[in-house]
């Protein structure tokens, strides 16, 4: 099938913006009914202990108060929440319980529900339920997971939930053969995707058709739904799952929580409309957190720098809790630490521990910021010892296009191999130091300029989309001529309105203006997969081609019989239908009813982005602040359907990642109180933090796998951030032989680096 | 507590208790739910409203301290039939993407270009570095405001 190029490539400004723009979005805090009622989530002031009572009496007995809901309320087993992805039967025993009933967790873990007639009240009713925790001990860090004198799960009996292993080659045999190995420790902070709409929900129960609705649904609301309708006892056609507009999710938004049941648990209990808005205090210390790894890593080279192999060990801390995507950030740092490098031989493992911290999920780029931060920084170490360039090593070292496909590491338990699509590593490289001005900046290089020590450094990385197995979209010609688009796909705010406009426009030959795109209820398509592994665009954009295709052949088949001729003889101009003769209808005249069609766009295959980053910094040694000069990066997506807000995603995944690297961090004290709990304590960039950012997204390589050629492109440039910021500080203070293997690279931490070499000195 | 105060150009009077937010007064009150409530602390800025010409957060003012004064939301600063400049250049930069933060950064740009309608990127910068947004970098924000300038200069500061 062949596209007509019009609208897929323009940057085309978005049709959300109207509303936007105006104040008018419309977010599930602005969703209201008359006779609602307020929920408050009363949580655990204590890490780890075990419960001895949640008492409500008193609350009841305060002003407004509808109902206090506590485990007890919620049956004789208290529903756990599901594993969406890698559902393995030895992580089934780290599941979250809607409501703590026995043990307690983590601080902000939820204890009860207090329902009240407005949010003040509620809050007030907060300090009315006695609650009491027998305290044990927090296991907090690494060497108290791993040591076990406390755990957790007692049934279980150890803190290490599963060890994922990636395999390809034969790493021991490389590492034999190796002219050079390097072995270094790394750390990268627990930090989160801090999305800036709170999550909430609004949930109703209709006692007369016995069907919940439930607003604030967001990324994966088909799964939700099974999920809530399996612990609410109800069928999934009972209940609508609605997404109004939605403030940003980052892989952290839309996941099921503990409030997704509760809320309408506490609705369909009262028979009343409940409201649930999280403030930023629960967000930072209850939606899912992220990256927090430490590795153990080495890496064996020839002489000439050709690498040979990765082995070691990497150990992730994710909290109390396996929640609904809590495996993939530690199955991704192994499987994926080998990047867009031909790296035969690679053995690497990651222990998936639990804490008493606030359990983690996927945020942009999981697992691969934490794996691109080790592997850069041996690159550029290995680059050193063997007293070869930085830029010349990666040539010798990345997939050249001739060896694509390329298969990845392996990685196991819940097998899967995967393989890079396309591309051409070596020309965006190139292309990335041409727009950066490397041979010009590399002679700032180490050197004290006002007072500052420069430095450069790039590295290269691969972003993997598309994530299968399906989506639909179905497609209506309206009786006015108009058509509306419903697609499977979620909004977290990346636009996908005005993408799957463009798409379906291009597809239907017919401007945007006459074309609606809905994609807030589960009710629009029969089932969708959502918003998750840069997967929209590929996935719903790819269904609504197959589904403007089988509705143009019903179109056509209308159109027969009304021109009198045969389907293959009509032609259409999106407007107007006409036969063999001079007989022309419009679609609207065609169309005495809706005429549609739905189709699934299947692909088990991941799409591989794939591109360049080069970063330039700026270092005070009486400070140890960081500033980031410059960064540049360029980024091969196949196809772009709107460069405007691809551009707009990559600049946003680079600040996103550069707080990761320098700002970002979620603290606890060793009886795990987290001591960030405020954005005043979290550092996250402002507008006067990075001004010079440059990102560059091309169309060089078409994925082969999907008939727009596209491939998911809404995470990459976060990903070798880390990497690259640390070589870059590296390499400014190459006077002082610093090398950093933790972020972030915060001035107290730097300048701690700084002062030890300078007593040394 | 009874009070009366200008909302976007229009005298209101209403009952509020003592402990209500400008911000939840604008919302739950009065139905205006452009202002939006990011951390609820004063950090992030997406609540941001004028009052008296200045870019105040509401979720850190009291409903009852704004008798007597005049307040300006996004609504406020909206039209029904046309964007306005600042907000068509929002649209053009692609300096939204979620568009959560949007209504704050509307509003803080505007008192920013009103007071000052030459200010410089590095001005506008450090004005919105008071403004969280977690989608878009900024840069496109900064372009956005940047250019709307001229509309201020032009026509001193109306909408």
């Amino acid at each position: 099938m062949t596209l007509r190029n019009l609208l897929i490539g323009s940057p085309i400004e978005r049709v959300e913006d109207l509303r936007l723009v105006r104040g008018r979005g419309r977010f599930v805090a602005d969703i209201n009914f008359e006779d609602q009622l307020h929920a408050v989530i009363l949580r655990s002031p204590i890490a780890h202990g075990r419960i001895r009572a949640v008492d409500p009496t008193d609350a009841l007995a305060m002003p407004g108060v509808c109902a206090v809901i506590t485990a007890r309320d919620l049956g004789a087993e208290v529903p756990l929440i599901p594993l969406r992805l890698q559902p393995l039967p030895e992580l089934q025993p780290f599941r979250q319980p809607m409501l703590a009933y026995d043990k307690v967790r983590f601080v902000g873990e939820p204890l009860a529900v207090i329902v009240a007639e407005s949010p003040q009240l509620a809050e007030d009713a907060l300090e009315g339920v006695r609650v009491d925790i027998e305290a044990l001990p927090a296991v907090i860090g690494r060497d108290a997971a791993e040591a076990g004198d406390t755990v957790l799960f007692e049934a279980h009996g150890s803190n290490r939930a599963i060890r994922w292993t990636a395999v390809r080659g034969d790493a021991d045999a490389a590492f034999r053969r190796a002219d050079y190995t390097r072995r270094e420790t790394f750390r990268v902070q627990r930090h989160a995707a801090l999305f800036m709409e709170p999550r909430g929900f609004v949930a109703r129960w209709d006692d007369e058709t016995e069907k919940l609705t439930v607003w604030g649904a967001a990324k994966v609301a088909f799964a939700n739904r099974r999920i809530l309708a399996a612990a609410m006892g109800l069928s999934e056609e009972q209940i609508e799952m609605i997404e109004v507009d939605v403030g940003g999710g980052f892989g952290s938004r839309g996941e099921f929580y503990p409030e997704d049941f509760l809320i309408p648990f506490a609705a369909c209990l009262l028979r009343c409309p409940v409201k649930w808005i999280e403030d930023r205090r629960e967000h930072l210390s209850t939606a899912n957190h992220a990256r927090e790894t430490e590795c153990d890593v080495e890496i064996a080279a020839t002489s000439d720098g050709r690498i040979l192999g990765l082995r070691g060990r990497a150990w992730t801390d994710n909290g109390a809790y396996l929640r609904t995507n809590g495996s993939v950030a530690p199955r991704n740092v192994a499987q994926f630490m080998s990047g867009p490098y031909d790296i035969e031989n690679i053995h690497l493992t990651t222990d998936h521990l639990t804490t008493n911290k606030t359990p983690t999920g996927t945020y942009r780029g999981p697992g691969r910021f934490e794996g691109d931060f080790v592997r850069e920084r041996l690159i550029d170490l290995m680059a050193k010892d063997l007293g070869i360039d930085r830029v010349e090593i990666r040539r010798r070292n990345l997939v050249p296009e001739a060896k694509m496909p390329f298969p990845l590491a392996t990685i196991t338990p819940f097998e899967s191999a995967t393989e890079l699509d396309s591309g051409d590593n070596h020309a965006l490289l190139e292309r990335c130091l041409t727009d950066f001005g490397w041979d010009q900046k590399s002679e700032l290089n180490g050197k004290l300029i006002d007072g500052r020590y420069h430095g450069i450094a790039v590295g290269c990385f691969i972003e993997g989309g598309g994530a299968g197995p399906s989506e639909n979209a179905r497609i209506v010609l309206e009786t006015d001529g108009s058509f509306s688009v419903h697609i499977g796909s979620a909004a977290v705010g990346q636009g996908i309105e005005t993408i799957m406009a463009q798409i379906a426009g291009d597809a239907l030959q017919v401007p945007m203006n006459r074309i609606r795109v809905a994609h807030g209820s589960t009710n629009d398509v029969t089932e969708g997969f959502g918003s998750y592994h840069s997967r929209s665009t590929v996935m719903g954009g790819s269904a609504i081609v197959l589904a403007a295709e089988k509705l143009k052949h019903s179109i056509r088949e209308a159109a027969a019989m009304v021109l009198r001729c045969g389907a293959e003889e009509v032609n259409w101009d999106g407007d107007r239908v006409g036969g063999p003769g001079d007989m022309t209808v419009t679609l609207a005249d065609l169309c005495t009813e809706p005429i549609e069609a739905e189709a699934t766009y299947r692909n088990s295959e991941f799409t591989y982005a794939y591109g360049s980053l080069a970063a330039h910094v700026a270092v005070d040694v009486e400070t140890g602040e960081v500033e980031v000069v410059e960064v540049a990066s360029i980024k091969d997506v196949g196809r772009m359907i709107n460069p405007l807000t691809l551009k707009g995603q990559a600049v946003g995944s680079i600040v996103q990642g550069l707080g990761g690297a320098l700002l970002e961090h979620l603290i606890y004290d060793e009886d795990g109180q987290l001591l960030t709990g405020t954005l005043a304590d979290y550092m996250v960039p402002g507008a006067d933090c990075f001004p010079n950012i440059r990102a560059t997204v091309v169309e060089l390589k078409p994925s082969p796998l999907n008939p727009l050629g596209a491939k998911g492109g809404g995470e990459g440039e976060i990903i070798p951030i880390g990497g690259v910021i640390a070589n870059a500080v590296a390499a400014a203070l190459a006077d002082y032989s610093i090398e950093p293997f933790d972020l972030p690279l915060t001035p107290p931490r730097l300048w701690a680096l700084i002062g030890e070499v300078q007593r040394v000195l | 507590m009874q009070i009366k105060f200008e909302i976007n150009g229009e005298m209101v009077e209403i009952d509020v208790a003592p402990r209500i937010s400008l911000a939840d007064c604008l919302r739950d009150t009065l139905g205006l739910t452009g202002t939006h409530l990011g951390c609820e602390h004063g950090v992030c800025g997406a609540c941001t409203v004028l009052v008296d010409g200045q870019a105040v957060r509401a979720c850190l003012m009291l409903a009852v301290e704004t008798d007597g004064q005049s307040i300006v939301t996004i609504e406020g600063l909206s039209n029904d039939d046309a964007l306005t400049p600042l907000q068509a250049s929002f649209r053009k930069h692609h300096a939204l993407q979620c568009g959560f933060c949007t209504p704050g950064m509307i509003t803080t740009a505007h008192a920013l270009l009103s007071n000052e309608p030459h200010a410089d990127a590095d001005r506008v910068r450090e004005v919105l570095s008071g403004n969280i947004c977690r989608c878009t970098g900024y840069i496109p924000i900064v372009e956005a405001v940047l250019s709307a300038r001229e509309h201020y200069a032009d026509k001193n500061g109306s909408k």
